[in-house]
């Protein structure tokens, strides 16, 4: 599975890059901060993967069983990938990532997580342009994601945020934005 | 029993390949290879029968291999309902560039539709 073989033509708003701290809906400040390759970031985040409810998995990932969840965190983490974390004090309680297919001019795969416990607080929304802020600040210009098509919660943030269906024939649907970039780290 | 292992020349319908020999050999199942179109592919048909003629005779097995023309998930379902074969066996799916498993189209149709069990190889 690849990425689509067209992205939409009309580029997505700008949307704001970390860092950023925003309140949640039950009041509670939520950090957006680029993932800054500490170890202390890499505990928190797999603190957060440790805890996660294995019902909200989506096509296999995040991996449940210890040893292969430390490789995908490896596969992720990797410096050609962009990842922003939701902090709320010392803790992760989101994440979301971009994953190049190959090379830093492809297309990126992202993927978002927030933690059971702080699911519909609007953190996934702000989590959303945070990495995307954080891409097109990188001159990251096509993104796209596969979503189980009855995952409506999903289905529509990704809407909401500006992404467009490109493939209804799989059992995954497909959708992909294109966002505005500095002419100057455009990509050819 | 009697196994339709179909396979279009995907990585993961390689790794099926491996997978169903092996297991044919281990419980003595009655396998038939079926290679079908899949336009995803990168592999000629020759070239997948050459793999498949490989993996067969390494593990010691004689199976026939069929080439299959038109849509690869009705002709699968077609074939196995004539000729009352127990299971059809298929790659289970890609990942994606971050890991996410896609289930291919061959897949979710014969899912869909056959009447015999349906055997994913992860």
């Amino acid at each position: 599975m690849n990425a689509p073989d067209r992205f939409p033509e009309p580029v997505a708003a700008e949307f704001p890059a970390p860092p950023r701290t925003v309140e949640d809906k039950e009041g509670n400040s939520i950090h957006l901060r680029a993932y800054d390759e500490a170890e202390a970031s890499r505990d928190a985040l797999r603190t957060m993967y440790d805890a996660f409810d294995p019902e909200d998995r989506a096509q296999g990932i995040p991996p449940s069983r210890p040893s292969k969840l430390r490789d995908w965190l490896d596969r992720i983490l990797d410096p050609d990938c962009l990842n922003v974390l939701a902090w709320e004090g010392d803790d992760v309680v989101g994440h979301a990532t971009l994953v190049p297919e190959n090379g830093v001019d492809s297309p990126y795969e992202l993927a978002i997580f927030i933690l059971q416990s702080h699911q519909g607080r609007g953190i996934g929304t702000v989590l959303m342009e945070a990495v995307l802020g954080y891409g097109a600040e990188r001159g990251v210009s096509r993104v796209w994601l596969t979503v189980e098509r009855w995952n409506h919660v999903a289905v529509s943030l990704y809407e909401n945020i500006g992404f467009e269906t490109t493939d209804t024939e799989s059992f995954e649907l497909e959708m992909a934005i294109r966002l505005q970039i500095e002419e100057a780290t455009a990509e050819t | 029993m009697k196994v339709l292992l179909g396979i279009g020349g995907s990585d993961d319908s390689i790794r099926a390949l491996e997978h169903v020999v092996e297991r044919s050999v281990d419980v003595g199942d009655e396998l038939t290879v079926a290679i079908v179109e899949n336009p995803q592919s990168e592999r000629s048909r020759d070239e997948i029968e050459d793999i498949a003629k490989g993996v067969l005779s390494e593990a010691g097995l004689s199976a026939p291999i069929r080439h299959v023309e038109g849509h690869a998930g009705s002709e699968l379902v077609d074939i196995a309902d004539r000729e009352s074969f127990d299971e059809i066996a298929l790659g289970g799916g890609q990942t994606s560039p971050m890991g996410k498993i896609n289930v291919g189209s061959i897949a979710e149709f014969v899912l869909l539709n056959a009447k015999t069990s349906v055997r994913l190889v992860r």
